[in-house]
């Protein structure tokens, strides 16, 4: 019963879903409704989890002092300061001019653009060192790769100007978005849907269990 | 060419640095076209009749700023340029601060009063399960906006019961969730007419989209912002970028040759 019982709510709701996309009537539409707000609801509660999991395993690491124990000081008190401020600011801590607000703009914002900012430099020392021609597959991806970063910004209009109008960069560079390489997303698109598809079927006929306890 | 095997990575970050300073200080004004994914979105905002009320999911965060910004500036300008009213949802808890700060930005530069011209619905976790909640009754799923107001009590409110209520959806996205699973959740259940902005190395997955009429128009990362800033005859951010981003493109792209030059040095030699 431990996993008869799971198999078959899973089984029941995964076709009542399945059933409310075809049938709109509120004899089903408003049960999924309501599966759905559940839905949302626990993906809430899996934040408070999430935070609970994050102040446990490095509040843990740090009465250790295990490796980099000061950065995961830093973690749980900026973890705690922001919550500890969004609590007291109440309702409207999103509200122009509160604390919360302040530190999203000057301490969070700008540190989240500065690391993705970053990967710049990041890339050009990998292109340099990392994307090596050793195979013709390789050469025609370092090609297409060469044509559509130059294509894509301006200054591919200006190096290729004197070029007849449809046979510069940029529309060389349209022509791979558009044909090979919207081709091989194509593929790569279905492929993901049919395993998408069988993993849920799968899961509502109850052969995948590994959701139940780690068994296949 | 035998220092650049040994070449300090350093060198290659204080090049990057320097290129990307240049043309930010001193423009280089690199001619700019506008691309027909581009086309496409200026003539689906176009094509939405005068006054009606747009939904706009800005599903980003600040890491995605410069990308994304100048093209959530320009859309919600053009929306306003044709007194339409705007509904902007967020569904990356990083994001509400950011979208919201551009939004009163703009709305104070426009003379827009929110609740009235805009509202911001703010965060919701859930992904896709808020997509296609917001397809049963956008007020239930949003009963209170981001400042922590009741939703239904705004003005803007009042006609908006759910996707049947908004034209066109804008969805300016940076990832999981967002234009994918709108077009996958959303467009193909409800109907939807949709445009899509996104970053740069999320624009090639959009492309079938495009294709299929799913999407009707897309911006791809600062590069789709600037031709869009120059579709609409204005002179942002992205367009100041733009040229900095060529320098650092052509850089890389510099790199790539050399880094295969070193390489064939190498097998010359028997290495």
């Amino acid at each position: 019963m431990k996993r008869e019982v799971p198999l078959f709510i899973t089984a029941a709701i995964g076709l009542f879903m399945i059933l409310s996309f075809f049938v709109p009537h509120q004899v089903v539409s408003v049960p999924a409704d309501f599966l759905q707000q559940s839905a949302v609801i626990v993906v809430a509660f899996g934040y408070v989890l999430g935070g609970a999991n994050v102040l446990r395993v490095n509040v843990d690491a740090i009465s250790k002092r295990a490796d980099g124990w000061p950065y995961k000081l830093m973690l749980v008190a900026a973890l705690l300061t922001m919550l500890i401020v969004g609590l007291v600011e109440g309702e409207g801590f999103q509200n122009e001019g509160t604390r919360f607000t302040w530190m999203y703009n000057n301490i969070y914002s700008p540190m989240a653009a500065t690391m993705f900012a970053l990967l710049a430099f990041f890339i050009a020392s990998a292109a340099f060192r990392a994307f090596r021609i050793r195979t013709v597959d390789a050469a025609l991806l370092a090609v297409a790769a060469l044509i559509v970063m130059i294509g894509r910004v301006p200054i591919g209009t200006a190096l290729t100007r004197f070029l007849p109008e449809h046979h510069r960069l940029p529309d060389l560079a349209e022509w791979i978005m558009n044909v090979p390489q919207n081709a091989a997303k194509r593929a790569i698109l279905i492929g993901a849907a049919l395993g998408v598809m069988a993993t849920g079927l799968r899961v509502i006929l109850g052969i995948e269990r590994s959701y139940l306890s780690g068994e296949d | 060419m035998r220092w650049l095997e040994n070449l300090d990575r350093r060198w290659i970050f204080l090049a990057v640095g320097v290129l990307v300073l240049i043309p930010l200080l001193r423009p280089l004004a690199l001619p700019l076209y506008v691309s027909p994914p581009t086309q496409g979105f200026v003539n689906a905002m176009d094509q939405i009749p005068d006054g009606s009320t747009v939904l706009m999911s800005c599903d980003y965060d600040p890491g995605a700023k410069p990308e994304l910004v100048p093209m959530t500036r320009t859309a919600i300008r053009q929306l306003w340029s044709k007194h339409c009213k705007v509904v902007v949802t967020v569904l990356w808890n990083g994001g509400p601060g950011l979208v919201d700060q551009v939004l009163r930005e703009e709305g104070r530069a426009a003379h827009k009063t929110y609740g009235v011209d805009w509202i911001n619905l703010g965060y919701k976790s859930g992904n896709e399960a808020v997509m296609v909640l917001m397809g049963q009754s956008i007020p239930n799923t949003f009963p209170r906006d981001n400042s922590g107001g009741v939703t239904t009590s705004y003005p803007i409110m009042h006609g908006v019961r759910d996707y049947s209520s908004f034209p066109l959806l804008v969805s300016i996205s940076a990832g999981y969730p967002g234009t994918k699973e709108y077009v996958q959740q959303v467009q193909g259940r409800f109907h939807i007419k949709m445009v899509s902005g996104c970053t740069a190395v999320s624009a090639p997955e959009y492309y079938p989209y495009l294709q299929s009429g799913q999407l009707e128009g897309l911006l791809g990362g600062m590069a789709g912002a600037a031709e869009y800033e120059l579709a609409r005859h204005e002179k942002g951010a992205a367009t100041q970028g733009m040229d900095a981003q060529s320098l650092a493109h052509m850089f890389i792209a510099l790199c790539i040759v050399l880094g295969n030059v070193v390489l064939w040095q190498r097998r010359r030699r028997g290495a």
